[in-house]
């Protein structure tokens, strides 16, 4: 409940904030944000679309670490772990892929540009969605959990090529990325004092979102599961 | 171990010889997409950094539709069983890792000798490269697909699913090898192509030790 | 009773289908070389049971220990100390049945026992016909194979899952003859419910023990 309430609060303060709060050239007054350069106004998408896709390799992760350790201990509850994370994750990563296309058609002009950011995303919905497409092809639950863990591990092999490979293959648009000609990470350099707050505010915001999201639909399931267990029971 | 392997091998040769199923139709498979490219393409010459793409291309569909017969024909027999009573996990995978690596060295032979039979623009400045390509490349699909049949198997063999599986995983390798292709025909050197090639390496290396650790979990019921 | 040669232990055996107990807490020890019956009405788990024992399914909980020389066989060796006929087996049917035994051996990386293989199809009375291809054999005619296929090996324990399925009287009298033989040398579990059958076993598993 409380964790609900503190959701709520966060995410309504980013939203009015972020939005709202002018960007000006230089800023004077607490409530300004800073303008920079190649950005603009455009910045403001960083409090939403940089937390959903932190959101969208957060939730791969933790799918990660639970079908491994569904695999060590075969502990079904693992499973469902990894599941929900998954399921939060597609989402957020169609999120994360939406906003950014559509930042990209004002920043680079066209929504889709096969930047390295948008390879690596791109590569991870695939991923999300082979995972999504194995598991319903699967009846029997052992199998399904096992087949699907051993997958995740497979599929999260790959992403230290993704991350090293494809800057050298492609030259990257995505602010931040290494041949960017106003170079540096943008959060440590071109954010003053307040923007920060509120990104880092919103950062904490998305992952308390994720938290509660990912508990609730556990718990969904585990009483799903509970409940088909004692329908079965009822028959016999 | 190498020994059981191939005797695994051996024994999937002899049965291949026999029926004569996989080379057929992915000889077939590939004369049918070579002359479907010849029948769009026309009259005009295909640019030549096209044809390094078009090749892999040629390549990863011909993987997707003949390596995962490696688990998938035992699945459909019924053999699988009789395979767990004579042999340890790593031996079914050893042996069936040779025979993908055999057919793909093949069929891929066979698809660059067309591609330079009848595309006068596949023709490489740095061939020496090319061929190390050709070969990381050819083993890094041969282990990867190979893992992810073994996944579709038991999924009862669903055929639609290999390439949505296999694709996100070859993605990395896919990239590389299209890229340094493009390079190597256009003329590179090891300096140049030195990273990518030791990331396609990498790759391979990777592959085989996670379809060493996971086969177990995949194999067992 | 400690002996140095191979022998079986079975302690809290449990295997469940997502909810469905199969069978529950079996301990069981099979010590001494000889034949041992396993029972249970159809679907009763035996199949899954001998499955359990022979490594090829992972028990939900409790142990299956090989123990040979007095110190547990890993999973990995375990496939050749195991010989298993079931009815789930199928064999490479485009190659003879020769062919068969000589790529099994050859891929468990032992030396084929020639003159004990053709003893065996003799005994069988499938001599003649080891060098057809296994899609022309009748039922009866696979069933004795996979007799040559669970002892061709000299496995240390033979498990037989319903062994004379599909068989006339004479092949019958020929598969008892052979596993009083082979049962001096190594242990022999038979999953059945023909009474001829269970009539061999020196004690018998009832299944419907191990259900609560």
């Amino acid at each position: 409940m409380f964790k609900k309430f503190t959701v709520y609060i966060l995410i309504s303060l980013v939203s009015i904030v972020g939005i709202s709060f002018p960007i000006v050239k230089s800023p004077e007054k607490w409530y300004e944000f800073p303008n920079i350069p190649g950005l603009e106004e455009n910045a403001k998408i960083i409090f939403f679309h940089v937390p959903l896709s932190w959101l969208a390799v957060l939730a791969f992760l933790m799918s990660t670490y639970f079908s491994i350790r569904y695999l060590r201990k075969k502990d079904f509850t693992d499973d469902l772990k990894s599941y929900t994370s998954a399921q939060l994750g597609l989402i957020f990563c169609i999120l994360a892929t939406v906003t950014g296309s559509v930042w990209a058609k004002l920043a680079w002009g066209s929504f889709w540009n096969w930047d390295p950011r948008e390879t690596s995303i791109f590569a991870i919905l695939l991923i999300y969605g082979a995972y999504f497409a194995l598991r319903s092809s699967l009846d029997n639950e052992e199998k399904r959990a096992t087949l699907a863990a051993v997958y995740s591990c497979i599929a999260f092999i790959t992403v230290p090529f993704f991350v090293f490979i494809m800057p050298r293959i492609m030259t990257g648009l995505h602010p931040g990325s290494a041949d960017d000609s106003t170079s540096g990470p943008v959060v440590s350099f071109k954010m003053n004092m307040n923007m920060r707050v509120v990104f880092f505010v919103s950062l904490g915001a998305f992952t308390l979102l994720y938290s509660w999201l990912w508990s609730l639909g556990y718990r969904a399931l585990l009483l799903k599961e509970k409940f088909l267990k004692s329908q079965e029971g009822l028959e016999q | 171990m190498i020994r059981s392997m191939w005797a695994l091998f051996k024994k999937d040769l002899q049965s291949e010889i026999r029926t004569r199923y996989a080379i057929n139709s992915l000889g077939m498979f590939i004369i049918v997409t070579v002359s479907v490219i010849l029948f769009s393409l026309g009259s005009e010459k295909l640019a030549q950094n096209l044809t390094g793409g078009l090749f892999w291309v040629v390549v990863f569909f011909t993987a997707m539709s003949g390596l995962s017969r490696a688990f998938v024909s035992e699945e459909e027999r019924g053999t699988v069983m009789t395979l767990h009573l004579i042999a340890r996990p790593t031996v079914i995978l050893g042996g069936k890792l040779f025979f993908n690596l055999g057919l793909i060295f093949l069929m891929n032979s066979v698809t660059f000798l067309l591609f330079s039979g009848f595309f006068e623009t596949f023709v490489f400045k740095s061939p020496d490269i090319f061929l190390l390509v050709f070969i990381f490349g050819n083993i890094g699909i041969a282990v990867a697909a190979t893992i992810i049949a073994a996944i579709i198997a038991k999924a009862s063999g669903k055929a639609t699913l290999y390439p949505v599986l296999s694709f996100p995983i070859l993605l990395p390798l896919m990239l590389i090898v299209i890229d340094l292709t493009k390079t190597s025909l256009e003329g590179t050197t090891y300096t140049d192509a030195g990273i990518e090639l030791s990331f396609l390496a990498c790759y391979d290396i990777v592959m085989l030790v996670i379809s060493y650790l996971l086969f177990d979990f995949i194999w067992k019921d | 009773m400690a002996t140095n040669q191979y022998h079986l232990e079975i302690e809290n055996l449990t295997k469940t289908f997502s909810r469905r107990i199969v069978f529950k807490n079996i301990n069981y020890k099979y010590e001494k070389n000889g034949i041992y019956g396993i029972s249970g009405f159809n679907g009763a788990g035996k199949s899954t049971l001998v499955k359990t024992i022979a490594n090829i399914i992972t028990p939900t909980r409790g142990v299956v220990a090989h123990i040979n020389d007095n110190s547990l066989i890993p999973n990995d060796e375990l496939h050749n100390y195991i010989g298993f006929l079931s009815p789930y087996i199928v064999f490479y049917e485009e190659f003879t049945a020769m062919e068969n035994i000589f790529h099994f051996a050859k891929i468990r990386n032992v030396e084929l026992d020639i003159d004990y293989v053709r003893s065996l199809f003799m005994q069988l009375g499938i001599e003649d016909r080891k060098n057809d291809q296994l899609k022309t054999y009748s039922s009866g005619m696979k069933q004795r194979f996979k007799l040559v296929f669970a002892l061709a090996h000299h496995p240390k324990l033979v498990i037989l899952d319903e062994p004379t399925s599909n068989l006339d009287e004479k092949g019958k009298e020929s598969f008892y003859q052979i596993i009083r033989e082979v049962s001096k040398n190594s242990i022999i579990l038979i999953a059945s419910n023909e009474s001829t059958d269970l009539a061999l076993c020196s004690s018998i598993l009832h299944l419907e023990e191990y259900k609560k």
